[in-house]
């Protein structure tokens, strides 16, 4: 096909939390391929296309690290805005002094991936829509370093540094390493019934530092 | 209104502090924060967020607009206003809210984007920053997360700090048991004797134009409120907090000109050669390497 791409993305710390903690976050070992499909849609996206990740390569060692902050516990309120909407008297905040609560997430640091991708085009795509058109914005894009927003590792406060991958071979951080179960992790959350979003898992094992999501078994 | 921006930027924050603790740890009973590996001190995002809000809110005053939604003290004429609602003046009957939204929820399925850009249109900090709000329409508003243009990183200083332990005294007890037994309290506080933090944040053009509305008339209070934000922060536990740098890459288009990580590489910031222990600002140099930095970016050194 040829609208494969390369992406090497870095930064100083990475968040992917696993949803059977995230109340005290804590971190999957490497990058979900959901949070990999992320990154690419804040650089580009397009209705007309959706991102496939194919290959995720570990460039660096898995080092983790701590950090307990004070968190607000709860959200905006739907129904008090509503009444603040129809004009209300009642002030609308949420004072951090009664909401607040302390989280520990147990982050990972310094990271590095590639993240081998394609896309595939959808029917949402205008007749004017064509891979080689998105495949040159995405190139034009990862080359001058363009994005919609800032791509982040997980959480937003860790911004994701990113750029074309240009090497022709990849080494990893775990060359000599034959096979590290990851055991299962978040593949992706299931969109396509809006009312009803599912997770789907799969089994990450990465054979010498590389996890290949093609075609692996997902469970929901 | 002002017009909202056009361009993408990239911020670097530089500010210092000396014998205080900028940002305690609750997991390290409230000592600075260290990077356990490179011992360098680490301020988080949140806490510089909390600074530029309390900055917002101390010059605006709730400002129509310029609202703030978290806030950290509540307001002094909140007492009065529950007062009023006590005798009876303004009925909020919550059960009278949920009847209301139902019946609006059945006629109007964008009741959740019209919300949403009220509360941008009203407070500051969800158009700077974003909030997660709950939804009425199921797996609308993409689950309830408004993504604001305006993203920070932790900030981490140039070298490693020490933080000191700094034992104290009081003659004021507390309990009149302890009273009679001692005459003084002992506490603690520590403190970094001097550190230069670095902070980077980004600001998406593209979120702001198709989410919250973040004005050119936002930006220059944000840069503002950057600024400034530790003069309106003093406390015991501060010590002295002042920001140094404010450099701000604006590029040239809304999805910018060049890769972030190239613009912040070109602000050097290095400790002068002779300097052992650094112990002020001007133990240190700046230096921007225009050489660096694309031509269709205009970097403003903002202080």
């Amino acid at each position: 096909m040829g609208m494969g791409v390369k992406v090497r993305v870095w930064g100083d710390y990475a968040l992917f939390s696993r949803p059977e903690m995230k109340v005290e976050r804590c971190s999957y070992d490497v990058i979900t391929p959901s949070a990999a499909r992320g990154i690419l849609e804040a650089i580009y996206w397009h209705p007309g296309m959706k991102w496939c990740i194919d290959r995720i390569y570990v460039k660096k060692p898995v080092k983790f690290t701590s950090v307990r902050r004070n968190e607000v516990k709860s959200k905006v309120s739907a129904s008090k805005v509503l009444e603040a909407y129809n004009g209300g008297k009642k002030p609308l905040y949420l004072s951090s002094k009664e909401e607040i609560v302390q989280r520990a997430s147990l982050l990972l640091s310094d990271v590095e991936y590639i993240i081998e991708a394609h896309f595939e085009m959808t029917e949402k795509a205008n007749e004017t829509d064509n891979p080689g058109k998105f495949k040159a914005i995405i190139m034009r894009r990862l080359t001058r370093g363009q994005c919609y927003h800032m791509p982040y590792l997980g959480c937003r406060e860790f911004p994701a540094n990113f750029e074309l991958c240009k090497e022709e071979e990849i080494h990893t951080a775990y060359d000599d390493v034959e096979e590290k179960d990851f055991g299962f992790m978040l593949y992706d959350i299931d969109y396509s019934d809006e009312e009803n979003l599912s997770p789907m898992f799969f089994r990450a094992i990465m054979k010498r530092g590389v996890i290949d999501v093609q075609n692996c078994e997902v469970v929901r | 209104m002002s017009e909202i921006i056009k361009n993408r930027y990239e911020f670097v924050v530089l500010f210092d502090v000396e014998n205080g603790n900028p940002n305690g740890d609750p997991d390290a009973g409230n000592m600075p924060r260290i990077d356990p590996e490179s011992g360098l001190g680490l301020v988080t995002d949140v806490c510089l967020k909390r600074k530029i809000r309390n900055y917002v809110e101390t010059v605006k005053e709730d400002a129509k607009g310029y609202k703030i939604y978290i806030k950290e003290d509540v307001p002094l004429n909140r007492s009065d206003r529950t007062a009023c609602e006590n005798i009876g003046i303004k009925e909020t009957d919550d059960k009278k809210v949920t009847e209301a939204l139902k019946k609006l929820k059945k006629s109007d399925p964008d009741v959740d984007l019209k919300l949403r850009d009220y509360m941008c249109e009203n407070y500051y900090d969800i158009r700077t920053f974003g909030a997660v709000m709950t939804t009425f329409v199921k797996a609308s508003l993409n689950c309830g997360q408004v993504r604001g243009p305006v993203q920070l990183g932790f900030a981490r200083s140039i070298d490693p700090v020490i933080s000191q332990e700094v034992t104290i005294t009081r003659v004021a007890i507390t309990t009149e048991k302890d009273a009679e037994n001692k005459s003084t309290e002992m506490g603690r506080k520590s403190i970094v004797p001097y550190a230069l933090y670095r902070a980077e944040g980004f600001i998406s053009a593209n979120l702001a134009r198709k989410t919250t509305g973040f004005t050119e008339e936002d930006l220059e209070l944000l840069w503002d409120a950057i600024i400034n934000m530790f003069e309106n922060d003093h406390s015991a536990a501060r010590g002295k907090m002042a920001v140094r740098e404010l450099i701000v890459f604006k590029h040239s288009k809304e999805l910018g000109d060049c890769p972030a990580y190239k613009l912040f590489d070109a602000v050097e910031v290095t400790r002068k050669e002779d300097v052992e222990y650094p112990r002020r600002y001007q133990d240190y140099i700046v230096e921007v390497h225009d050489d660096k930095i694309p031509e269709s970016v205009e970097v403003k050194r903002m202080i």
